[in-house]
């Protein structure tokens, strides 16, 4: 393969789909839905109709509007129907033929200029639901590869980190680690052999990003993480993702085969001397597994505990081998900053957290759906101009964001951009982008039990403040739950909070009493009214 | 040079004395994965979709595959929450307990099971019939709350739904 085949294939790709596009959400979430019969029968429908060379049915990656699915989309005259039936492929086949004769079917239209789609800015999502993600000849369409080739032939590494460096990248699997500090670690490191891995491992209760853009644009990662493997001198990589997304994983594998058949990956990408090989390793369900030293202790076969940090992974990682960890969601960025530049990227967002996010949001929300809105939007604006508040006229009492190493944002804070920074004050962090909003029904008190419950069994069992604190945590708030609790028992849960995340072993123990701290600082009276009188 | 000599003895026994076949296929995944230690993880699944749970036979059989100690393959079947050493019913009912299912009800959903059919998250019919179990957030949040149902995920469910979509399993054992 060199680029003049990669371009060829590109335009006879893009040929193929001057027709009319049909567009149905093929992600989890709309097949959970009927998704797939509704793509099945609107195939036959439109041959049966003899419209089978002017239009073209294509499963393409999440549409984002999760909650209004099974979602279909018709490209030429900017047509989206929610919630559509596989009984109703008739009507959008009608529709197609005849677009003002029928007026009333009980089809729903969306409006694709609605706030939620609107706000959006899109970069990591720029291809999902526009292409189908099984197919490795739509991605070339849209220019895919073409970043990989030109950092090969027309950059150095150095110029590749170079690039990073300028974006300001942070990295979006929570910490907010610089992306371009950490590859230029593991660039320096001596030695012949070294690894890139993709943390795919999306453990965060109430969160889907990683999931969905794996779903939908599996290539843009794969490209991201050769880039990567080139800039830091990396010949093979190792994508960890969770064994509860089987349709990722389906999509990663098909696509790595495409891949290598295209000579895009495997020995001398696009005839060079450059060699990358990647591998999917299935987890098997542990949460401390996203925590980079336990995940590469699982990669290796073993039980997935943490070990102190430092040698940190880019020194020491994968079979004593240096290791660059980045998320799913970092190595999505990769492809827009080599193809736009740094520059570009960096312009984009705030001074201090560079380009947009992605966040699953859901809960009690109107939309809910998948978003990517540029850092420094404020929680106000996604919540109610994008995701529509609560259903009903219900109230925003907080928003849940970082899984349970996070908190909550109360209501009266809902103004406040959206950055590593200011969420760290407000005693919650960005995480990998799960955004839970919580109405005046829910007790906070018992959202923090179901978050330290899910620590409790979730803890590797490796040191013993997180392995015994979060079970004593736990049953300190069984205890207000049941009116058993005393003004005792509330110190003890502060002074107990405080211990276990100042002397935890890693990231799970160190942030497992977030969701306690966070809500006895907004929600104290909530706790107090369930002391025993 | 013996090496090549050495090499043959890889897999310890051709078969199971038992003579079940299963045998065969966790060797064939074994062989495919070159008998390499650090594949431990992905021959473990392989095991349990073959065997339906890791049997304490299946653990040894590994570990002498793999040639690692068994207190190794234990550890690590017992460390991650899909591996199970118990067998399962034949169907399984998976709720999602997600932060977004939990907050739209999912906690409710187990609790309607517990006092209708009396089965709580881990626990197997008494026919062994059907499994109930419950899943950290499968992705689905947009569907919440979601119910995988034999593979099958199923999302905005409702007591009912779930009721009813369960009946096909439970045979007659429940008046």
């Amino acid at each position: 393969m060199d680029i003049k085949e990669l371009r060829e294939i590109a335009a006879k790709s893009r040929e193929k789909q001057a027709k009319i596009r049909i567009r149905c959400c093929s992600a989890a979430g709309c097949l959970s839905s009927e998704g797939e019969a509704v793509k099945k029968n609107l195939t036959t429908a439109i041959a049966e109709a003899g419209l089978g060379d002017k239009v073209e049915v294509c499963g393409v990656g999440c549409m984002k509007f999760c909650g209004r699915g099974p979602l279909v989309a018709v490209d030429d005259r900017n047509q989206l129907y929610e919630f559509v039936t596989p009984g109703q492929v008739g009507d959008i086949v009608k529709k197609l033929q005849e677009p003002d004769g029928i007026p009333e079917t009980g089809l729903i239209s969306g409006d694709p200029h609605h706030p939620f789609y609107a706000l959006q800015r899109n970069i990591v999502l720029e291809n999902s639901g526009q292409i189908d993600p099984e197919s490795i000849d739509e991605y070339i369409a849209l220019g895919g590869y073409e970043q990989l080739y030109k950092a090969i032939y027309e950059m150095t590494p150095e110029k590749v980190i170079t690039e990073m460096n300028k974006s300001g990248l942070r990295g979006r699997g929570g910490g907010g680690y610089p992306t371009g500090l950490k590859w230029a670690t593991v660039a320096k490191m001596p030695g012949q052999q070294k690894y890139v891995i993709c943390n795919a491992d999306e453990g965060d209760p109430g969160a889907f990003m990683d999931r969905s853009v794996l779903e939908s644009d599996p290539h843009r990662i794969l490209e991201g993480m050769a880039i990567a493997a080139y800039a830091v001198g990396a010949n093979h990589g190792y994508i960890y993702v969770r064994a509860e997304y089987p349709l990722a994983i389906q999509r990663l594998q098909k696509a790595i085969q495409q891949a290598k058949r295209y000579g895009l990956m495997g020995t001398q990408i696009f005839d060079s001397p450059i060699d990358f090989k990647v591998e999917i390793r299935v987890g098997a369900g542990a949460f401390v597994c996203g925590e980079e030293t336990a995940l590469i202790a699982s990669v290796e076969g073993k039980r997935g505990t943490p070990r102190p940090r430092p040698p940190y992974p880019a020194q020491s990682g994968l079979w004593a081998s240096p290791t660059l960890i980045n998320n799913v969601e970092t190595y999505a960025n990769v492809v827009p900053i080599i193809r736009e530049g740094g520059d570009w990227y960096g312009a984009i967002g705030t001074e201090k957290s560079k380009g947009t996010k992605v966040f699953a949001l859901t809960g009690k929300v109107e939309n809910a759906g998948l978003i990517e809105v540029p850092m420094g939007t404020t929680v106000r604006q996604v919540v109610q101009e994008m995701g529509g508040g609560v259903p009903d006229g219900g109230q925003v009492k907080a928003v849940q964001t970082g899984g349970p190493s996070g908190g909550c944002i109360p209501a009266d804070k809902l103004d406040t951009p959206i950055e590593y920074d200011t969420l760290l004050a407000l005693g919650t962090m960005m995480g990998s982008g799960g955004m839970i909003v919580m109405d005046e029904t829910t007790n906070m008190v018992d959202v923090a039990q179901f978050y330290m419950d899910f620590c409790k069994s979730e803890s590797c069992g490796k040191c013993i403040p997180c392995r015994a604190g979060t079970v004593q945590l736990y049953d300190l708030l069984t205890r207000f739950l049941e009116g058993e609790a005393t003004q005792e028992d509330l110190i003890k849960l502060e002074n107990l909070c405080h211990m276990v995340k100042e002397t935890s072993l890693c990231g799970l123990g160190m942030s497992a009493p977030n969701p306690v701290i966070s809500t006895l600082r907004y929600f104290r009276h909530e706790y107090e009214e369930l002391l025993k009188a | 040079m013996t090496v090549a000599t050495d090499r043959q003895t890889t897999p310890p026994s051709a078969a199971h004395p038992s003579g079940d076949k299963r045998f065969k296929v966790l060797d064939a995944t074994m062989k495919r994965n070159q008998f390499n230690q650090d594949a431990l993880i992905e021959i473990l699944h392989k095991a349990q979709e073959i065997f339906g749970y890791l049997e304490e036979d299946v653990l040894l059989y590994v570990a002498r595959g793999l040639k690692l100690p068994l207190s190794r393959v234990f550890g690590v079947a017992t460390f991650y929450h899909l591996f199970s050493l118990k067998p399962s019913g034949k169907h399984t009912c998976v709720v999602c307990l997600g932060t977004a299912c939990y907050v739209k009800g999912a906690g409710n959903l187990l609790k309607t099971l517990d006092q209708e059919i009396h089965l709580q998250p881990g626990e197997t019919t008494e026919d062994g019939q059907m499994s109930l179990v419950t899943a950290r957030c499968i992705g689905a949040c947009g569907i919440a709350p979601a119910v995988v149902y034999d593979g099958k995920v199923l999302g905005k469910q409702t007591d009912d739904a779930v009721l009813t979509a369960i009946q096909p399993w439970l045979g007659n054992t429940e008046v």
